[in-house]
């Protein structure tokens, strides 16, 4: 089965220092990943990579069925082909409300046109809802997002991601600074998000990692490490002397 | 009742406007009892296209975050545009006129060549530059009001915006815009009339018997039509998505891309629009100044539209009127010589070269103390609070709303 995302030869160094070492990765339609690894190891430059931030020195990233090259697109051409990320700093529009949040991010055209005339429809405002209800914050909509907990804005976020409707999300970090029973939330939603589109998860906390059941990837040094179940790499020589062994 | 919760200022400044329209009218010596002067009815016509402007200012800074200091070259542009044909079309009647007499009827090159040394003879020429091209025609200078501040905007934001300069080196790259438009005009073969500019625009063509009275009288209804008309058109603009999206520009751009919208396309079109709009505000304000010269554009006078929103409030559209009303008004005051001198003794303040001081201070203490600026008095009224969010603004770029813009 052909791969949604393929990322094959990458590197990208910053100053002389190789962020990215000819990393290659790919994921599925419908599949659940998490990236671990320790700090420095590439993972947050890796997702600026997919999503245009960062241009790489050489290598590809082809996406979809049609193999398109993302490379030296921009970074809301690739978000409007299907790429949704989300930032480790929950990052909402603070003095719009949930209602306008979700709002922005419900997918429809985007041109400034369509967006000036716009009107929501019933559709839009049924997204909404359901996405808000998902996320936990139905009755929030009218509240200010700046005024929300931090979990409540991760969520939010998530929500906007999906509210996009992306066949890829990327997620770095969900769980930090969350209660107990806040990850247990977090962690739902991104396994019933990975029913039907690929997630990649960028995160520390192992016991998180584990909850979410997938194949982990590790990066170290801009390169891939191991990759397989979460006991597999857990017991793989190399990982537990660069990361676990620490 | 839908339309009223979107637009909850709508009808208060509807009625001022009103109520002030028919007051100005029915005070003025024209229409009424003639206790407001006719100069004193241009200031005020003038105003409210100043008024005009700092909406534009608004919508591009206040909403768009994006600190243009060059809006007043768009202002500049519009004015010279509506100048250019209200010139041509007065200096050809005059000449027609004076050729009437002669014994042999006047070619219509004869006549051009006529016009052309009446026009550019203070600039030692008396060839139409190109520039003129369509100054015979009202309609066209009215298309070339619209378009040429929207193509200059267009060209100058595609370019800033595509290589994604923000922040304070927008600011400075548009003050360069102002400056080089305002010393290329300076020049007396850019074709304007270089530091002369042009004048006599009081004197519509054709209405030589009406008098001023008049005049200034329908000029300051077109300009509270038009500054109902943008007011109008900001609030739609900023009441719906659009507004959403240009407010999550302003506060944190990097977000809106990854949401998949075309940063560079939404500054694009709200720096185009308010181009528009302020060089619409040029075409009612010069033809009620008279005349219009490139020291009208020069980066000062961009500054000063800054300081109008400040004061006023920005981020809200009639802070913005507020604003610009309340401080060209009050510089009317100070630097028409109306106000007092105060003699201290030592020294005596004379408000003519003190004002700006007094304005600078204003500007100061305004943005320290008092950030929501004149249009905050409304929220001690209406009871609207400001967040507590000890100090941090609502997003991580520059032009962010602050903590104590926001409402709660």
């Amino acid at each position: 089965m052909s791969q949604l995302l393929e990322v094959s030869g990458v590197s990208v160094s910053f100053d002389g220092f190789k962020a990215i070492n000819n990393l290659s990765f790919s994921i599925g339609p419908a599949e659940m990943r998490a990236i671990i690894g320790p700090n420095g190891a590439g993972k947050t430059t890796f997702m600026d990579i997919v999503t245009g931030k960062t241009k790489p020195d050489e290598g590809s990233v082809l996406w979809g069925d049609m193999s398109k090259n993302l490379i030296g697109m921009n970074e809301a051409k690739i978000a409007r082909i299907g790429i949704g990320r989300k930032f480790q700093r929950p990052t909402v529009f603070e003095d719009q409300s949930v209602f306008e949040n979700l709002l922005m991010a419900v997918k429809n055209d985007r041109s400034p046109w369509s967006v000036l005339f716009f009107k929501p429809k019933f559709k839009d405002l049924a997204k909404v809802e359901a996405l808000a209800s998902e996320i936990g914050l139905s009755d929030q909509l009218e509240r200010k997002s700046g005024e929300l907990s931090h979990g409540q804005k991760q969520w939010l976020e998530i929500g906007m991601l999906l509210a996009q409707d992306p066949q890829l999300l990327l997620v770095d970090e969900p769980a930090a600074g969350m209660t107990l029973g806040e990850r247990e939330h977090t962690t739902d939603i991104l396994k019933e998000a990975a029913k039907t589109r690929a997630v990649v998860v960028v995160e520390h906390d192992m016991d998180f990692v584990r909850r979410l059941e997938c194949k982990v990837t590790v990066l170290h040094e801009g390169s891939v490490l191991a990759e397989g179940s979460l006991d597999h790499v857990t017991q793989n020589k190399d990982v537990i002397d660069v990361y676990l062994g620490r | 009742m839908d339309f009223l919760k979107k637009y909850p200022s709508l009808p208060a400044f509807i009625a001022t406007l009103l109520i002030f329209t028919l007051a100005v009218t029915f005070l003025s010596e024209a229409y009424g009892t003639g206790a407001i002067s006719t100069s004193f009815v241009k200031t005020l016509g003038k105003t409210l296209c100043l008024a005009l402007v700092a909406i534009s200012m608004d919508l591009v800074w206040g909403y768009t975050g994006i600190l243009s200091l060059g809006h007043f070259a768009f202002f500049g542009l519009g004015g010279y545009m509506i100048g250019m044909w209200l010139m041509f079309a007065r200096t050809k009647l005059i000449v027609v006129e004076s050729m009437a007499a002669a014994d042999i009827p006047a070619t219509a090159l004869e006549i051009k060549d006529a016009v052309g040394t009446q026009i550019f003879g203070v600039v030692g020429s008396s060839d139409f530059p190109l520039v003129w091209m369509f100054a015979h025609s009202f309609w066209a200078q009215i298309a070339l009001v619209v378009l040429v501040p929207g193509l200059l905007a267009l060209v100058f934001g595609w370019l800033a915006f595509r290589s994604r300069v923000t922040g304070v080196y927008l600011s400075i790259l548009t003050q360069a815009m102002t400056l080089a438009l305002s010393l290329y005009l300076f020049q007396n073969d850019s074709g304007l009339r270089g530091n002369n500019g042009l004048s006599g625009l009081q004197n519509l063509p054709g209405l030589d018997a009406v008098s001023q009275d008049a005049v200034s009288i329908w000029f300051f209804w077109a300009s509270a039509f038009a500054l109902l008309v943008t007011y109008l058109i900001a609030n739609f603009v900023v009441s719906g998505k659009f507004g959403s999206v240009i407010r999550g520009i302003r506060d944190d751009e990097a977000r809106v891309r990854f949401l998949g919208y075309s940063v560079e396309g939404f500054k694009l079109f709200v720096f185009v629009l308010t181009a528009i709009i302020a060089g619409i505000g040029g075409a009612l304000y010069y033809p009620q100044a008279g005349i219009i010269n490139p020291a009208e554009i020069a980066p000062i006078a961009s500054i000063y539209l800054a300081v109008w929103v400040a004061i006023g409030g920005r981020g809200r559209i009639y802070g913005a009127v507020i604003g610009a009303g309340v401080v060209s008004l009050v510089s009317t005051y100070f630097t028409g010589g109306q106000a007092p001198n105060i003699n201290l003794g030592f020294y005596t303040i004379k408000w003519v070269d003190w004002w700006q001081v007094l304005l600078g201070l204003s500007f100061v203490l305004v943005t320290l103390f008092a950030p929501k600026g004149i249009g905050g008095l409304f929220d001690l009224i209406s009871g609207r609070l400001s967040p507590d969010r000890k100090g941090a603004p609502l997003g991580p770029d520059q032009g962010s709303l602050r903590e104590e813009e926001a409402e709660q």
